[in-house]
C-alpha cells in the first residue's frame, strides 16, 4: 500500500527536482546569438519523472535495509545468493559450464563479425580486469592508471613491428615483459604511499605516459599515432579481415582462459593470500613476516602484465593506435569493472567486463544517452549492491573427524 | 624580471582558482573520507548556470556589474543545491559500504552529470562574457597582471577569511572539525554527523562554483567537460597540500599553479601536465602524506 | 639464566613527547613475564619498538635466536624480518584479517616459513602442493590446540570477541617464534575465558618452549602467570621483581592510585 506520506515525499522530491533542473533543462542559451529558448516541456518530464522514481527509490531502499536486518538475525543461511548456490552445485555448474564453453567456441559462426569484433573488445577488457583485479581487488592498492600498461603493450607491438618487424607472438610475451618492468617502476616511488595518496599517483603516471605519447613526435608519432599494424599471422596465411577477427577472437579467448588459470591459482596461494592480507591489515601484515614491499611490486608487476599483452592484442586488433585510446576514462572503466563485478572475485570481475562493455554498445541506438545511462548504472548498483555482481567467496577446505558446516 | 614576476602572478591566479575548488576535495576527504569525483561537475554546473543566467539578463539589459553578481549568487545557490542533493543521493547510502564503492558511486555520478549538462545544453565550447571591468588604476601594470586576475585573487583571498572563521568560530565548524577526527565521538557527543556532512558539501560546492564563475570569466569560454579536467587538478593540489588539511589544500593549489605557470613559461605548455604530476610525485617520495598532511595517527 | 630478549636504555620520542625513557627489560628462556604499568605508560609503544613497527630513537634491543650464543641487534631492522627472527606478537585493537576465513588467518603466519613464489603458485608444482597441504595441516593443528577448530571456515569478522583475540595468538603462534609479545589479550574477555586463557598461554610456554612477554590490565591473570614483572609509568621503568615483591612494592601501588590492584 502507498501511505500518504509517501506521497507527500515524492511530491516534494518531486518539487525538488523541478527546482534543481530548471536553469540545466528549462533554459537553452546561445550567447553567441542571443537567443534564449525555453523548454517548459522538461520541467513537467522531470516532474513526473522523479515523483515516480521516488517511489521506485524509496521501494529498494527498504529491500536494502531487510536484507540487513536478516543478515543480522542470522537468517542469512536462507538467503545464500542464488549465484553461489548455483556455483556451488556441481550438478548444475557442470553443465552450464560445458554449454557456456560450446556457446563460447561456435561464437563467431554463430554471429556477424561486427558481433565477434564488440566480443573481441570485451574479452580485452576482461584480461584487463582480471589484471586489475590483482592490483586493487586482492592486494587492495587503488590504481587509476592502469591504462599506461595498456598503452605500454600497444605501443610496444606498434613500435617493434614498425623499425623491426617484430610479429605478433613475438610482440605478446615482450609487451608483457614491458608492463611488468612498469610496473615494478611505478611500484617503486608509490611503496610509502596508502591509499588515497596512491590513487592520484598511479593516475599521475597514467597521465604521463598518455602526453608523452602525444608530444614526443619523433619516438611515438604524436597525435596522429602509428597506422597499418598487422594483425596476428597464421602459419603465414593471409586471413581476410572476417578470417582475422575470428582468429583474434579464438587468441583472446585462449587469453583469457589463461589469464582466469593464473589469477585462480594464484588467490589461493602463498603470494595471494599476502595481497590479500595486505589489503586487510597492512601493519598486521607486515608483523605476521610479509615483506610489505615485495609484495606490493609483485602485485603492481603481475597485474600490468597482463595489460601489457591486452595492449599487444589490442593494437593488432584494431591495425592502430594513438594516445586517444588511452585517457584517464579508460582506466576508470578499468576500475569500474572491478568494483562493479565485485572485487577480488573472478567470476564477478568478468560478468562485470561483459555488463559495462556490452551494455553501451548494444545501447548505441540509444548512443546520446548511453553515458548518461552509464553513469546511473554506476550509482544505482553501487547503491543496492555495493559489493558488486558477484561477490567474492573465500575457498573452504575440509577436514577429516571435524563436523564443517556447509556453507556452499 | 618582468616575465619571472607575469609567470608568479599567473601562478598564483591559477593556484586561487585551484584552491576553491580544492577546498571541497578536501574537506569531504576530511570527513568522509571520499575522494568526491563528481565535485568538477559541481563547478561545471555552477559556471553553466552562471552563463544562463547572464544570457537572460543580458536580453533584459543588465549592467555587468549586476549581472555578474546576480549571475555569481544564483550559481552558488545552484551549486550548493546540486552539492547537496549529489551527496544524498549517492554517498549517504554507502556510508557503511567499503570505500571503493562510493569512490565508483562517485565516479558514476560524475558521468552521469557530465552528460546530463551535454544533452540538456550542448558539447560545444560556449563563449562566456567577461564581465570584470578593466580598472583604469591597473593599466600601468597591464603586462604583468590584468584586471581580471586581481579581482580572482582579491576574492579567493575573501572566500578563504570566511572559511576560516566559519570553520575555527562558528559552532557548525567547531561540529565540522569534530566530525573529521572521529565520527563516532562526535555523535556521541550529540552532533547531527549527516547535517555536518550536507553542511560540508554545501559550502564546498558553494567555493567551487566561485571559482568556476571566476575561471569561465577569465577564460572566456566554458563547456561540459571543463569541470572534469579542473577537478582532477584540484584533487592532485589538495594530495599535495596533504588532504583532510584546509591550509594544505590552499598551500598545495598555489605549489601546483606556480609549478605549471614556470614549466609553461620556461619549458614547454605541452609538458604542463607533466610537471606538475611529477612534482607531486617528487613531494610524496618525501612527505608521504603532503605537505602539511598529518602522518598517520592510526594508533597501533 | 639464559636471555631470548635483551633491551637496554630503550628511548622513544614522538615528536616532543618522550614515550619511553631508559627503559631496561629482559625476557630469560622459557619464562613468562609481564609488563604493566598505567594507561598511556609506553607498553604497546615499547612492543612496537622492539617489533620494528617504529625505529626506537635510543637503546638497544638484542635477541638471542635458539642455538645462538651471539646476541643479535634488532634496531631499526623491518617488523616481517623482526617476525622471521622468532618475534611474533599480538594487538590491543585486534588486527586480524576480517575477510578472510579463520584459517587462512593462521596460514598467513605460516608465510615466512614457506617459500612458494609467483611462478610455483602458478606452476603448482609437487614441492608447492606438499607446501600448501603442510601449511593447511599445520595451521589446523594449531587452531585445535587452541581451541577454535570449530571457526576454520568463518570470517575472521564473524567471530566472538574472546575467540578472535585467540586467533590473534593462533596467527602469532604460525610464525614459530621463540618470544611471544601478548599485548592485553584478556583485554575484554569475561571471567571464564580469562580462566582459559591463563591455561592456554602456560601450555604455551610448558609445551612448545616459547617465552612469553605480555602486557595486561588485570591483576589476577598477571600474579598468577607471571615469573618475573616489569612496571612502567610515564615510560619509565619505576620497578621490577616477582609478583610478590610488586604487589607490595609501594611506588607501583602510588603509580596505580585509584586503580585496584587485587589478586
Ligand atoms: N604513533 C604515535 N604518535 C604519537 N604519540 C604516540 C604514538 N603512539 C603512542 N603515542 C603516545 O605514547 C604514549 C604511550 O602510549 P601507549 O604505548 O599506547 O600506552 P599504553 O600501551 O601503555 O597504554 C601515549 O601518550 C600515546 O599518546
Ligand atoms: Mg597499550
Amino acid at each position: 500500500m502507498i501511505k500518504i506520506d509517501e506521497i507527500k515525499r515524492a511530491v516534494l522530491v518531486s518539487i525538488w527536482f523541478m527546482f534543481l533542473t530548471f536553469p540545466i533543462m528549462v533554459i537553452r542559451v546561445n550567447p553567441v546569438e542571443h537567443i534564449v529558448e525555453w523548454r517548459w516541456k522538461n520541467m513537467v518530464l522531470v516532474g513526473i519523472g522523479s515523483f515516480l522514481l521516488s517511489f521506485v527509490w524509496n521501494y529498494l531502499m527498504k529491500r536494502k535495509e531487510l536484507g540487513f536486518k536478516k543478515v543480522e538475525a542470522g537468517e542469512e543461511e536462507n538467503v545464500v545468493p542464488l549465484t553461489r548456490r548455483i556455483l556451488g552445485e556441481k550438478r548444475i555448474y557442470i553443465p552450464a559450464l560445458v554449454i557456456f564453453g560450446i556457446f563460447t567456441i561456435s561464437f563467431p559462426f554463430i554471429f556477424s563479425m561486427y558481433q565477434t569484433t564488440i566480443m573481441v573488445t570485451a574479452l580485452i577488457y576482461v584480461m584487463l580486469g582480471l589484471g586489475l583485479n590483482i592490483v586493487v581487488g586482492l592486494a587492495g592498492l587503488l590504481d587509476l592508471g592502469y591504462v599506461a600498461f595498456y598503452a605500454v603493450g600497444a605501443y610496444a607491438y606498434a613500435l617493434l613491428n614498425y623499425h623491426f618487424g617484430l610479429s605478433f607472438w613475438v610482440a605478446l610475451p615482450i609487451g608483457g615483459a614491458l608492463g611488468a618492468i612498469f610496473g615494478i617502476l611505478l611500484g617503486f616511488p608509490v611503496l610509502r604511499l596508502r591509499g588515497d595518496y596512491l590513487a592520484i599517483v598511479t593516475l599521475g603516471f597514467g597521465e604521463i605516459i598518455r602526453i608523452i605519447l602525444e608530444n614526443w613526435n619523433e619516438f611515438s608519432f604524436g597525435p596522429s599515432g602509428i597506422a597499418n599494424i598487422p594483425r596476428p599471422p597464421l602459419f603465414g596465411i593471409d586471413l581476410s579481415v572476417h578470417g582475422s577477427t575470428t582468429y583474434i577472437y579464438y587468441i583472446m579467448i585462449a587469453l583469457c582462459v589463461f589469464t582466469i588459470f593464473v589469477v585462480n591459482r594464484l588467490q589461493d596461494s602463498r603470494v595471494g593470500r599476502a595481497w590479500i592480507a595486505l589489503r586487510e591489515d597492512e601493519i598486521a601484515c607486515q608483523a605476521m613476516g610479509i615483506d610489505k614491499a615485495r609484495t606490493k611490486l609483485t602485485a603492481f608487476s603481475l597485474g600490468a602484465t597482463w595489460a601489457g599483452m591486452a595492449g599487444v592484442v589490442f593494437a593488432a586488433k584494431t591495425t592502430f593506435v594513438n594516445p586517444a585510446s588511452f585517457t584517464i576514462w579508460e582506466s576508470i572503466i578499468i576500475l569500474c569493472i572491478v568494483v562493479l563485478g565485485g572485487m577480488g572475485s573472478i567470476i564477478g570481475v568478468i560478468a562485470g567486463a561483459l555488463v559495462l562493455i556490452l551494455t553501451p554498445e548494444y545501447l548505441r541506438a540509444f548512443s546520446e544517452y548511453r553515458m548518461l545511462a552509464f553513469g546511473t548504472l554506476l550509482v544505482v548498483m553501487m547503491v543496492f549492491r555495493p559489493g558488486g555482481i558477484i561477490p567474492n567467496v573465500r575457498r573452504t577446505y575440509k577436514f577429516k573427524g571435524v563436523k564443517n558446516a556447509d556453507k556452499s | 624580471m618582468d616575465y619571472f614576476l607575469e609567470l608568479f602572478l599567473g601562478g598564483l591566479t591559477r593556484g586561487s582558482i585551484y584552491a576553491l575548488i580544492a577546498l571541497g576535495y578536501t574537506m569531504v576527504y576530511g570527513i568522509i573520507e571520499l575522494i568526491n569525483f563528481a565535485h568538477g561537475e559541481i563547478y561545471m554546473i555552477g559556471a553553466f548556470t552562471a552563463l544562463i543566467v547572464i544570457s537572460v539578463l543580458t536580453l533584459m539589459g543588465m549592467n555587468a556589474i549586476a549581472m555578474l553578481v546576480i549571475a555569481g549568487v544564483v550559481a552558488v545557490l545552484y551549486s550548493c543545491a546540486y552539492g547537496y542533493t549529489v551527496e544524498k543521493i549517492a554517498y549517504k547510502p554507502l556510508r557503511n559500504a567499503p570505500r571503493l564503492s562510493a569512490l565508483i558511486s562517485a565516479i558514476g555520478m560524475s558521468l552521469f552529470l557530465q552528460n546530463y549538462v551535454l544533452l540538456a545544453q550542448t558539447s560545444d565550447f560556449l563563449p562566456f562574457p567577461n564581465l570584470i571591468p578593466e580598472f583604469e588604476f591597473m593599466e600601468r601594470y597591464a603586462h604583468i597582471i590584468g584586471s581580471t586576475e586581481i579581482v580572482i585573487l582579491i576574492t579567493t583571498t575573501i572566500v578563504m577569511i570566511l572559511l576560516t572563521i566559519l570553520i575555527k568560530f562558528t559552532r557548525i565548524g567547531k561540529a565540522m572539525r569534530a566530525t573529521s577526527q572521529d565520527k563516532t565521538m562526535a555523535t556521541l557527543v550529540g552532533i547531527n554527523v549527516n547535517r555536518v556532512i550536507s553542511v560540508t558539501f554545501i559550502v564546498g560546492s558553494a567555493t567551487a562554483a566561485i571559482g568556476g564563475v571566476l575561471i569561465a570569466s577569465h577564460v572566456g569560454m566554458i563547456n561540459f567537460y571543463v569541470g572534469f579536467i579542473a577537478g582532477i587538478k584540484a584533487f592532485v593540489a589538495a594530495v599535495l597540500g596533504g588532504i583532510g588539511s584546509i591550509p594544505g589544500a590552499v598551500l598545495g593549489s598555489f605549489v601546483l599553479g606556480w609549478t605549471e605557470s614556470f614549466a609553461t613559461g620556461y619549458v614547454s605548455s605541452d609538458y604542463e601536465d607533466v610537471f606538475a604530476f611529477l612534482f607531486l610525485v617528487l613531494i610524496l617520495i618525501f612527505r608521504p602524506a603532503g605537505i602539511l598532511g598529518r602522518s598517520e595517527k592510526n594508533k597501533i | 639464566m639464559e636471555s631470548v630478549l635483551k633491551v637496554q636504555n630503550l628511548g622513544m620520542n614522538f615528536g616532543g613527547l618522550r614515550a619511553l625513557d631508559d627503559l631496561d627489560l629482559d625476557v630469560c628462556r622459557n619464562e613468562i613475564v609481564a609488563l604493566i604499568g598505567p594507561n598511556g605508560a609506553g607498553k604497546t609503544t615499547f612492543f612496537n619498538c622492539i617489533t620494528g613497527i617504529y625505529p626506537p630513537t635510543d637503546g638497544d634491543v638484542f635477541i638471542f635466536a635458539r642455538g645462538m650464543d651471539k646476541p643479535d641487534r634488532i634496531n631499526g631492522v623491518k617488523p616481517n624480518k623482526v617476525t622471521e627472527k622468532g618475534l611474533a606478537r599480538t594487538f590491543q585493537n585486534i588486527r586480524l584479517f576480517p575477510n578472510m576465513t579463520v584459517l587462512e588467518n593462521v596460514m598467513i603466519g605460516r608465510h615466512c616459513r614457506m617459500h612458494a613464489g609467483v611462478l610455483g603458485a602458478i606452476l603448482r608444482g609437487r614441492s608447492t602442493i606438499r607446501e600448501e597441504k603442510k601449511a593447511v595441516e599445520d595451521s589446523y593443528a594449531i587452531l585445535e590446540k587452541i581451541g577454535l577448530a570449530q571457526f576454520v571456515d568463518e570470517f575472521a569478522k564473524n567471530l566472538p570477541y574472546g575467540a578472535q583475540r585467540r586467533l590473534e595468538i593462533a596467527r602469532a603462534m604460525a610464525t614459530e617464534p621463540f618470544l611471544l609479545l601478548l599485548d592485553e589479550p584478556a583485554a575484554g574477555m569475561n571471567p571464564y575465558e580469562t580462566r582459559e586463557l591463563d591455561e592456554l598461554i602456560k601450555q604455551i610456554r610448558d609445551e612448545e618452549g616459547i617465552s612469553i612477554l605480555l602486557i595486561e590490565h588485570d591483576m589476577k591473570l598477571v600474579m598468577s602467570l607471571s615469573d618475573r614483572i616489569f612496571v612502567v609509568d610515564y615510560g619509565k621503568k619505576i620497578a621490577q621483581g616477582t609478583p610478590e615483591e610488586i604487589r607490595n612494592n609501594p611506588v607501583v601501588i602510588k603509580a596505580y592510585l585509584g586503580e585496584e590492584i587485587d589478586a
